[in-house]
């Protein structure tokens, strides 16, 4: 019982947090300062989630590095998202075997 | 039309739903390691559809945590939801209505919201539940996949796995920061801020530590270089 309302509580604070801007603003944002802001977000959040965290995500700082540099250079020639996932987890499991 | 969009935003969700197939496969094993039953963490990826809230949130059940605190560090990590709702309720069809928008926003994901914010046209709902239940279908599906079977896996393969949320990150933010040179500046920033606090400024959480990197980098950029806006020429 008390484990289905940490769920409860989890899904309703998550889905709120997306409900009320998506739903209740109907404004045309004119500022061009906020709408630049609004166009950097994605970009900035991802970032900021990415770096430092994935070079602790495999629980190796090297096998992590080698993940990276994988999926960066793959992104940077365009490879599709599924592509760049595998790889970096590839890459990190190849070097995780040495180091 | 509703078939045609929904069948785009299929066929645009499959890149989403096969990584999301792969990652949630990570949430699985780490749900189970953390004592829950391979029904409570499907029934949890069902519900939220999101990566680090997911994680943060099995971390307090599995610590006891209080509900507060649930609520509390949801509402952090999950925050960057509101800034990427706003910016894509800018950009939505006059076929949004109110009971599609309460809908179509339970989905918006990082990745969802990157593909649609990519789009050049108005986003239709439609085009959205299409995208989301690919992913949506992948999410819950590898969570239970990880649930049942991870722990079949060896160690080294299930540690390697779970880089792979990040690699799907670095697969959205990097294209756009080789074509335009304010998003890799704006990219470096948000970085930069997000070292500092991790090595120096460790009293702010995780959670706080994102929104607020996120938010220093966005407003350098804004300042910095200032989009065209489309109602400029108007």
């Amino acid at each position: 019982m008390e484990l289905f309302l940490y769920i409860v509580v989890m899904a309703l604070v998550t889905y709120l947090i997306r409900m009320i801007p998506f739903a209740f603003f109907n404004k045309k944002i004119k500022s061009r300062f906020l709408k630049s802001l609004l166009y950097y977000i994605p970009y900035a959040v991802l970032s900021a989630m990415t770096i430092p965290a994935i070079f602790y995500s495999t629980g190796n700082m090297i096998s992590a590095v080698a993940g990276t540099v994988a999926a960066v250079l793959l992104a940077y020639f365009g490879a599709p998202l599924i592509v760049v996932a595998l790889a970096a987890a590839f890459s990190a499991f190849i070097t995780g075997l040495f180091f | 039309m509703k078939i045609k969009d929904f069948r785009k935003g299929m066929y645009h969700g499959m890149p989403i739903g096969l990584g999301y197939l792969s990652v949630s496969f990570g949430f699985g094993i780490m749900a189970v390691k953390s004592g829950l039953t391979t029904l409570v963490a499907a029934l949890i990826s069902a519900s939220n559809l999101t990566s680090a809230g997911q994680a943060a949130g099995v971390g307090i059940i599995a610590a006891g945590g209080t509900l507060i605190e649930m609520a509390l560090v949801q509402f952090t990590i999950n925050l960057r939801y509101s800034l990427m709702a706003l910016s894509l309720s800018q950009k939505l069809d006059k076929s949004f209505t109110l009971p599609h928008k309460l809908l179509a926003s339970f989905g918006i994901t990082d990745e969802i919201f990157a593909v649609s914010a990519g789009r050049k046209e108005k986003l239709t709902p439609w085009y959205m539940y299409g995208m989301i239940l690919v992913a949506f279908t992948g999410w819950v599906t590898g969570t239970v996949l990880g649930a049942s079977a991870g722990q079949l896996l060896p160690q080294s393969v299930s540690a390697a796995l779970s880089i792979m949320l990040y690699g799907m990150f670095i697969a959205i933010i990097v294209p756009p920061a080789r074509k335009e040179r304010s998003i890799l500046v704006v990219i470096v920033i948000a970085a930069l801020i997000s070292i500092l606090f991790r090595y120096l400024i460790t009293v702010v959480s995780g959670g706080f530590a994102v929104i607020i990197s996120a938010l220093a980098a966005s407003s350098a950029g804004a300042l910095l270089f200032p989009v065209k806006g489309e109602e400029e020429s108007e």
